[in-house]
């Protein structure tokens, strides 16, 4: 008797923790190599055959067709630099240069991956459509309200992420976490 | 006290078992992975245009919507095939995906260095059965070979602005992806 609860409690505490390993990676989106700049995170290897098997297994769950390293690198933000949870009723500002792509686009996305319903019908920012600054630098708001310049409705939805996707870019697999690659910053400017 | 400790190390242990296997098995078992999500609307071995994604209906999540998408399931079984895109006006890429959404090859119009990106898609077996005194080895065709047997090609042209993207549409509309015919076939 005592065997048999033994084991049943030894079989229940596997799967408990076997199945919560499972999920909480693929909710988190574990994978091995992770490049984080910043509030910025990119996982260049899952663009490629050498995926491991994490990011495969977040690939079929999720049901996205991830980006090819060849054409280019999405980097990914839940937060702000501050480590602050990206929040749709705020003011958020993404600002500063990136680094040398033919061209980038930066889009909204609730927790799900799907696109935030705005009247402007405004989803994302292309490097082409941007205003800059004198110096090539540039502001885009993220906020509730209308901005003046780039602004980026949230529609007020709690949580958002952000996807900054570089193509026909050098920055890759080759590219090492803390070497000086320029990204924009996020910052918390006004919450109510 | 004993006892129950090492119970538990041994459920911890198996629990890593269990974690390691669901993650190895799970790529295979996924019924809503991005290739299933378009086997029924993709038929195999054609182009496919996708709708953009809105916020009430994407194909695929963390679709960009600053492209115009279409898609080619591919099967080799019959034989290789023949992929040519034509160039759109900013940018337009070509991904190879092996039927677990994997992405082994991609090639853009700057690396393809022409106004249409031509390739030929075929498994390594069916490239080193390839005649090599025909033309078909001339240095201008280039060749992908696929790990796969099936497998999805993704071509994607961007839409710099929004008014552009009725015609990075038509460029991904107009991409072609056939069977190569045989010797047999064409005569």
């Amino acid at each position: 008797m005592r065997l048999l609860l033994g084991t049943l409690f030894a079989l229940v505490v596997g799967a408990l923790v076997g199945l919560g390993g499972t999920y909480l990676a693929l909710t988190r989106g574990a994978a091995f190599g992770a490049l984080r700049i910043g509030a910025w995170t990119a996982w260049p290897r899952t663009g490629t055959q050498d995926a491991d098997p994490y990011a495969r297994a977040s690939i079929a769950r999720s049901g996205r067709l991830p980006i090819a390293l060849g054409d280019g690198l999405t980097f990914m933000a839940k937060t702000d630099d501050a480590g602050r949870r990206l929040d749709g009723r705020c003011d958020v500002a993404v600002s500063g240069v990136t680094p040398a792509a033919r061209f980038w686009t930066l889009t909204l996305y609730n927790p799900n991956g799907e696109l935030v319903a705005n009247a402007l019908h405004r989803y994302d920012f292309t490097s082409q459509e941007i205003v800059r600054r004198a110096d090539g630098s540039f502001v885009i708001v993220v906020a509730p309200r209308a901005n003046p310049g780039n602004w980026l409705p949230t529609s007020g939805v709690e949580r958002y992420m952000l996807a900054l996707r570089f193509y026909d870019t050098a920055v890759g697999v080759a590219t090492k976490e803390g070497r000086e690659i320029p990204m924009p910053s996020i910052t918390t400017r006004r919450c109510p | 006290m004993i006892r129950l400790l090492l119970l538990l190390v041994g459920g911890v242990l198996l629990g890593g078992i269990v974690h390691l296997a669901t993650i190895i098995v799970l790529p295979r078992t996924a019924s809503q992975d991005a290739y299933s999500r378009l086997t029924p609307i993709a038929p195999v071995n054609t182009v496919t245009a996708l709708p953009g994604p809105t916020p009430a209906k994407a194909i695929m999540p963390l679709m960009d919507p600053a492209f115009a998408m279409s898609v080619c399931r591919y099967d080799l079984s019959q034989g290789p095939m023949k992929l040519s895109v034509p160039v759109g006006l900013a940018y337009t890429s070509v991904s190879f995906y092996n039927d677990h959404d994997i992405a082994y090859y991609a090639i853009n119009d700057r690396s393809a260095g022409r106004h249409a990106i031509e390739l030929d898609l075929m498994t390594p077996e069916q490239h080193s059965e390839m005649p090599e005194d025909e033309n078909i080895t001339a240095a201008d065709l280039l060749v992908v070979e696929s790990p796969t047997i099936t497998g999805l090609i993704a071509i994607r042209a961007l839409a710099p602005e929004r008014g552009q993207m009725p015609m990075a549409q038509h460029a991904v509309d107009s991409a072609k992806c056939q069977r190569t015919k045989t010797p047999e076939e064409s005569n």
